[in-house]
């Protein structure tokens, strides 16, 4: 008895250890190529990087008769137009979002709340060039125009399945006991939600905004269909305007040198930076009010 | 805090007094299953009532129908009559948020809001209700403070975050959470089951002092403490009726007569320790 279970525990810890090898390579497998790109990124984009290619608006390159690179100019207006879109899109899509996840998680049990979940799921994981084709058809074809704000739109329709199923999940984590105590006072469910429930999540539900924005700000492809690039900086929505995603996309074919290839990692470098000093921003706004 | 001992105590006490409760064929559901049958029982003003029964008898559900917590789940619905001071409050032009401000719940576990400060853990009832005024906003914390007898150890952490005070400290709280915005009767579901025997012999001292003022009704696993602080004792009994199981109330009477002479052998197996 005794040697057979000896034996049977001796296989069982090597399946474990084997198992658990597994997982560490697969996901050393994962993360090498994302150490790869964010090193090679932070490398090659940092030295791109100067007060002079924040500072400036795009250029044409030309061709110098040295063979040395020309100047190809700055990114001014395509931090400004990023800013803008998808600020503007977080606008559109923060109430929508926020208040569809208030309902899905304090009043959402029936039929029409599985459907909602389930139409946010599918949103989600759609492409992204899916709510640029709906926008491009419905706003860009009726009215013939290509506005910074139709872009808004198209990256609002990504956003809004993001922070909708956030915000659900974390309000959910709020105890039911913190409802209660509100509601047991005499407050009306719904002030109950708006000024105990909704400040006891503000740090979540600004990290699933986040989120959404970061994912908004990279997205290229609903931008292609909606928004007339505009070279320099603008400042009104109904209008043509620059963004980072669109200077990568486009500088790409007008490169000539491989020096000149390194204002598209500035660029990059400048788009992560942007997500991560907003999402910086919001942590330490939040942390404090808890 | 601009207070002064002055202040507050210059103004006279309100002589407010508790409510009567008379609750009438009272029936309980969650979703199509009853769980407490035709309680008929009156809740007498200025008394402590004390609700025993084994787990499950319902004692919970039915102190949640006597300030319509009990809808707030969903599928819950409460059948009968409940008349406070001989307002039905289940009538169909009463509104649920008005009844819950006269009749006020404390928790089993104390809910502190986990955001806010202690000041404004009492403070949000109060504006929630309609008042502003910050000197009177001030007034009513410090008063809703001394009368649950945690003012002196609060008036130098009013700002702090309620979760920084102990498990007792914090029920005081939400007890003077709930008497701030001056209901007529007070509901306590098992208010000291999480607090040591300390904790718990201030939080009984207090009821004793609140009663002058308020009607309550206490829910407690706890017989010593029915027998040490309540006037009346209802005990509950899970009965099998229509082939389920449904919570009753098989005897209702003063409590020195539950636990010396009590009529229902129910009552006698339950106290004596035979049965839950
Ligand atoms: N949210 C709910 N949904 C469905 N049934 C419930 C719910 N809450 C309680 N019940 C049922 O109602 C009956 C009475 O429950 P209640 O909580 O009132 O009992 P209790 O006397 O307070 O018990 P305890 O002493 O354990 O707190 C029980 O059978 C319980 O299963
Ligand atoms: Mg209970």
């Amino acid at each position: 008895m005794k040697t057979l279970n000896m034996a049977r525990y001796r296989r069982r810890k090597l399946v474990d250890r084997i198992m658990r090898s597994m997982t560490v390579v697969a996901t050393l497998l994962a993360l090498i190529p994302l150490f790869l790109i964010l090193g090679y990124i932070v490398i090659q984009g940092a030295s791109a990087i100067s007060w002079h290619f924040l500072s400036t608006d795009y250029k044409v390159p030309e061709l110098s008769l040295d063979g040395s690179a020309s100047d190809v100019g700055g990114i001014r207006y395509a931090i400004i137009g990023t800013l803008l879109i998808a600020g503007t899109a977080t606008l559109i899509a923060l109430p929508i979002g926020l208040l569809a996840g208030i309902y899905l998680s304090e009043y959402g049990k029936g039929r029409f709340a599985s459907f909602v979940r389930f139409a946010t799921d599918v949103l989600s994981g759609s492409p992204s060039i899916i709510a640029g084709v709906v926008v491009y058809i419905v706003l860009v074809k009726t009215t013939k125009e290509k506005y910074a704000f139709y872009g808004s739109v198209a990256l609002a329709l990504l956003m809004i399945p993001i922070i909708v199923r956030t915000t659900e999940e974390i309000l959910k984590l709020v105890p039911q006991t913190v409802r209660e105590a509100a509601v047991a006072l005499g407050v009306p469910q719904w002030k109950a939600i708006l000024t105990v429930v909704l400040p006891a999540a503000t740090g979540g539900i600004l990290t699933g905004i986040m989120l959404a924005f970061a994912r908004a700000a990279g997205e290229t492809a609903p931008l292609i269909v909606t928004v007339f690039v505009s070279n320099s900086v603008e400042y009104n929505v109904f209008g043509s305007m620059g963004s980072l995603p669109m200077y990568i996309y486009r500088t790409l074919d007008e490169l000539t040198s491989p020096e000149q290839y390194k204002v598209l990692w500035g660029a990059a470098f400048v788009l992560t930076a942007l997500v991560l000093v907003v999402n910086i921003l919001v942590r330490v706004a939040t942390r404090r009010r808890v | 805090m601009a207070m002064t001992e002055a202040s507050v105590s210059a103004q006279p006490e309100a002589a407010k007094t508790g409510s009567q409760l008379e609750i009438k064929n009272l029936n309980a559901y969650y979703g199509p299953k009853l769980a407490v049958r035709d309680v008929t029982m009156t809740i007498h003003p200025n008394e402590i009532t004390a609700l025993i029964g084994p787990s499950g008898c319902g004692k919970s559900t039915l102190l949640r129908c006597l300030n319509r917590m009990h809808e707030a789940i969903l599928g819950a619905r409460a059948e009968g009559t409940v008349l406070l001071d001989g307002e039905d409050i289940y009538a169909q032009d009463i509104d649920a948020t008005l009844v819950r401000r006269r009749v006020g719940m404390v928790f089993q576990l104390p809910t502190p809001l986990r955001t806010r400060s202690v000041y404004e853990n009492i403070a949000i009832g109060l504006r929630l209700g309609g008042i502003k005024n910050k000197r009177t906003l001030d007034e009513i914390v410090e008063r809703s403070l001394r009368q649950a007898a945690l003012w002196d150890e609060v008036k130098d952490k009013l700002q702090q975050s309620g979760l920084a005070l102990s498990g007792g400290q914090q029920q005081r709280l939400c007890i003077a959470r709930a008497i701030a915005i001056e209901p007529d009767v007070l509901l306590m579901d098992e208010p000291c089951s999480a607090l040591d025997p300390v904790a718990t012999f201030r939080i009984e001292e207090l009821m004793i002092e609140l009663k002058k003022q308020f009607t309550i009704v206490i829910v407690t696993h706890n017989m010593q403490q029915a027998a040490r602080v309540s006037d009346r004792t209802g005990v509950f009994m899970v009965e099998r009726h229509d082939e389920k199981s449904v919570g009753e109330l098989v005897e209702y009477a003063p409590t020195g007569q539950i636990f010396t002479t009590p009529q229902d052998h129910r009552t006698e197996e339950y106290i004596t320790g035979r049965v839950g």
